[in-house]
């Protein structure tokens, strides 16, 4: 319950919000502004808001504040006699002309900071975004843009955080089961793109967001000085899950981040290994339970019990109980036009073996048959 | 002799008997009547789903609804709000009043003024029917962004498809009528340039909703394509475009926002003046600014789409064209604020809500031109910061507008004054209940909460609960307008035909409640009567 609503807050919050935008300057900066951030980009988004923000007080003042004199003022309780112009022609172009030049004056600058924002070449590492209901995978490319490491990133809080039956931890809803991982000072390259939906990538300490849009491949670079641990949220509504698809970057720096790719390139090959090994039983849940967690749960639930009739249950269905090659089919191919995604690229065969084993054999299900990775293998022959 | 002709007239120029006065009626006033009540009944249909969202928000954690459902009230608020509540309400208005302030007898076309009210209540059941069918409601927001529209959709889409063709239907009948009354029924001296500013605003509007309403049936029919006949216009796996679908969407879209805005101006325009006792400022250029927004949002669309991936010059060209929105929209305020600006002002009920509109839809424009400025955009966009500029627009502004329309208009209507210190109490607790809600929203957006999201980060918990209590607040001192307008439909102070010193315009000229058929002889239109 440290999440309860406390009455010293409500009492700085009504006034606060009483008294509008003049505020931001002062000292409640982290929870009532824009966040600087830690790239230069972020910083010049910053001093753009601040700048935009400052003329529309000013302009604010000057208009609400004929608006208070001639309401004090004017008014008939005080015996005020109305004057009857209606027109003033040297006026009405003054208050066209300067609030045009206004506007020029705010162009400039923020032509300078998007056409920073759109230079875009020079990168040192390049990373592939790809948003999925409701995870984002991240693939690290090389030079000749192919793929040398690649994983899924999804929600890590525990789901009776979200139902309130635990208390809700400090990150809620901003942690990942695995982080992206980018070095420090060097420029990041992040090509983005969705497989299902639209979703939109945003870490807003780097000032960079890029909507993920299947079919395109949209761009965007940062450059971080400062290492830790960033978080962000999908921000373009993809479905039931779109609150629940965080996003957490790490940035480490170089030396760090090269020991860290070294290791994941190690485990990229003892993935590769795994295809061609026989697993036991219990092996086979505990993968198959990870799996099922990170790729499953968000619509067949923990329970398998589903949403139906848009989220079939899994617990004694035909297909559980039925043909495993038809269970297996319809995990990699998914079901067109429907919620159920195609998995073929996103789990391999020693993935997709555990997931399918576990799926019969939880909840009670007990189809009775064990499933390898080069079951899978060679139903995709 | 004489007494025969008297009943004959009787026959002719009385409304119907029962139900079949509503039904099949063909008055302005009747059907005035029925849109401004259907807008009632959708603006409290509306505002339950939003007192349900704030409910869910109340909290981190899911408390109360699934996310699936959370996205349904989500997406059908906006709907019914925008078409069932703000649009109607505007049409009703101008169904009463745009025959009265030109001085003419009827609307020009009065069966399909019939049609296109009677057009709606099916469409809005039929819309709101598919929220207790098996796969629920339309849950894709209210922009119904292809694909989650499309391959994604509950199948449910097709009624909400066939929905909005039936509205936009309506929305063209309506525009049709409207241009061609004001075009062809008014009263001699009545030129355009001596129009009272709400006819004005209406007639710009009515074109914008012919040109838009079929790009929108266009988008939906390519929507119900691509779900039941396998075209691929928004699905890139069969080479179409989904980001073309936001084009086409938002092409609808822009000028959709200033048909829910437009007409809000006029009235404004008319309200100001009479509680100053003071001509409007600067009638002429409040004309041609209302006209050069019209212009201006057919070339800004895309500046709900900044971070789809536009190339720079697409990004350059629409931040500067929303940017010079700024200048007529100014003016606009400006010019109010000079009609104020030694005025001998009164502040009844119409006054305040009037007086609050310029305020808070000036905040609304603050940070719509915060949103214009590209770079800083791809912070706010898609947070609770858009959510609070465009409620802020929306609610206290083109809501209030009509709150204060119907305040202003209402004693002529019924012929009964309505109870002012209640109207006043409505009035504080709607303003109240409106910046509680809506104020925070910038806050907890800027420190970077996710718009149409059921559940949030610890960090934001504050600024939801204050919106919540504020949203309780505005929601349900709505509940006293009702009660409000109630009491003064049944009877109260004789309002009199000029029922406010300082209001001018023809429809001051009629007795209150005005007769069946407005004018059934064209009255002569001195300068002096024909515009506040």
């Amino acid at each position: 319950m440290q999440q309860m609503f406390s009455p010293r807050h409500l009492f700085t919050t009504i006034p606060l919000a009483m008294l509008g935008f003049a505020l931001p300057g002062a000292g409640f900066a982290d929870e009532l502004n824009l966040p600087v951030g830690v790239t230069d980009i972020s910083r010049d988004i910053y001093d753009l808001h601040m700048l935009i923000l400052w003329v529309c007080v000013a302009i604010g003042v000057i208009v609400f504040g004929a608006m208070a004199i001639s309401i004090v003022a004017h008014r008939r309780s005080r015996g005020y006699k109305a004057k009857q112009f209606h027109d003033n022609l040297t006026l009405e172009i003054v208050w066209t002309i300067i609030p045009f030049i206004v506007l020029v004056a705010l162009a400039a600058p923020s032509t300078v900071v998007l056409l920073r924002m759109y230079d875009t070449g020079g990168e040192d590492l390049t990373i592939e975004v790809r948003g999925y209901q409701w995870k984002w995978q991240y693939k690290y490319l090389d030079d000749d843009r192919n793929e040398t490491v690649s994983f899924f990133s999804s929600l890590a809080t525990p789901r009776d955080e979200i139902s309130n039956q635990s208390v809700k931890g400090q990150y809620y809803l901003l942690e990942v089961d695995k982080p992206l991982v980018i070095p420090t000072d060097r420029k990041v390259r992040f090509l983005v793109t969705a497989e299902d939906v639209i979703h939109a990538w945003w870490v807003p300490d780097f000032g960079i967001k890029r909507d993920a849009v299947p079919g395109h491949l949209n761009d965007m670079w940062t450059i971080v000085e400062e290492p830790g641990v960033y978080r962000g949220q999908c921000t373009e509504l993809c479905g039931k899950d779109h609150g629940f698809m965080p996003i957490v970057v790490n940035a480490v720096p170089p030396d760090e981040f090269n020991t860290w790719y070294g290791e994941q390139l190690e485990l990229a090959d003892a993935r590769k290994a795994a295809l061609s090994k026989t697993f036991s039983e219990e092996e086979l849940m505990v993968e198959g339970e990870r799996v099922y967690n990170a790729f499953c749960v968000s619509c067949h639930l923990p329970t398998g019990a589903g949403i139906p009739p848009i989220y079939p249950s899994l617990i004694g269905t035909s297909v559980v109980t039925g043909p495993r090659d038809e269970h297996l089919k319809l995990v990699i191919d998914g079901v067109p036009g429907t919620s159920m995604q195609s998995f073929a690229n996103q789990l391999d065969a020693a993935q997709l073996a555990a997931v399918v084993h576990y799926e019969r054999h939880a909840w009670g299900n007990n189809a009775g048959d064990v499933t390898q990775p080069r079951d899978v293998i060679a139903l995709s022959e | 002799m004489s007494a025969i002709i008297h009943e004959h007239d009787d026959h002719h120029h009385g409304p119907a008997a029962g139900i079949t006065r509503w039904l099949f009626t063909t008055n302005h006033k009747d059907i005035g009547t029925l849109y401004l009540w259907l807008s009632l009944i959708m603006f409290f249909v509306g505002g339950v789903m939003a007192l349900l969202v704030r409910t869910e928000l109340f909290q981190p954690g899911l408390q109360f609804m699934s996310p699936d459902f959370f996205n349904q009230m989500t997406t059908n608020h906006g709907l019914i709000m925008i078409f069932g509540a703000v649009m109607p309400a505007f049409v009703g208005l101008a169904n009463w009043m745009v025959p009265m302030m030109i001085g003419a007898p009827d609307m020009a076309l009065p069966r399909l003024n019939n049609l296109s009210f009677w057009i709606l209540p099916f469409a809005f059941m039929m819309m709101i029917s598919t929220l207790f069918m098996e796969a629920g409601g339309p849950n894709f927001g209210w922009t119904f962004y292809a694909p989650l529209s499309t391959t994604y959709a509950p199948d449910t889409v097709t009624f909400f498809v066939f929905a909005v063709h039936m509205m936009g239907a309506s929305s063209i009948m309506g525009a049709i009528n409207i241009i061609v009354t004001i075009l062809n029924m008014r009263a001699p001296g009545m030129t355009l340039m001596r129009m009272p500013l709400f006819i004005w605003t209406w007639l710009i509007t009515a074109y914008l909703l012919l040109a838009v309403m079929p790009v929108l049936a266009g988008a939906v029919t390519m929507v119900l394509f691509d779900v039941h006949f396998g075209t691929s216009f928004f699905n890139a796996g069969g080479g179409g475009d989904p980001v073309m679908f936001q084009h086409i969407f938002w092409f609808f879209g822009h000028p959709e926002v200033y048909i829910l805005i437009l007409p809000a101006f006029g009235i404004i325009s008319q309200i100001i003046p009479t509680f100053a006792r003071k001509p409007l400022f600067g009638y002429q250029s409040m004309v041609y600014a209302v006209a050069s927004i019209a212009i201006l949002s057919f070339i800004v669309w895309a500046h709900h789409m900044f971070t789809v991936g536009m190339p720079i010059a697409g990004q350059l060209f629409f931040m500067y064209t929303t940017m010079l929105i700024a200048v007529p929209t100014g003016v606009k305020v400006f010019n109010w604020i000079a009609t104020m600006w030694r005025g001998s002002m009164t502040f009844e009920t119409p006054m305040l809500f009037s007086i609050a509109f310029v305020v808070l839809f000036t905040i609304g424009g603050f940070s719509g031109l915060m949103l214009a400025i590209t770079p800083a955009d791809f912070q706010y966009h898609d947070t609770y910061f858009v959510v609070a500029h465009f409620h802020y627009v929306l609610v206290p502004g083109a809501v209030f507008a009509i709150i204060a329309g119907v305040y202003y208009w209402l004693p002529k209507w019924c012929g009964h004054m309505y109870d002012e210190t209640l109207g006043k109490l409505h009035f504080w607790l709607s303003f109240i209940g409106v910046n509680i809600t809506f104020f925070p929203q910038h806050f907890s957006g800027l420190a970077g909460m996710p718009r149409r999201i059921p559940d949030y980060a610890l960090q934001f918990a504050d600024f939801n609960m204050l919106s919540s209590i504020g949203s309780y607040i505005f929601g349900f001192s709505q509940l006293l307008f009702l009660f409000i307008v109630v009491k003064a439909i049944r009877g109260g102070i004789a309002a009199g035909e000029r029922t406010w010193d300082g209001a001018h315009g023809l429809e001051w000229t009629l007795p209150s409640p005005p007769p069946y058929h407005s004018f059934t002889h064209p009255p002569r239109v001195t300068e002096a009567e024909a515009h506040s």
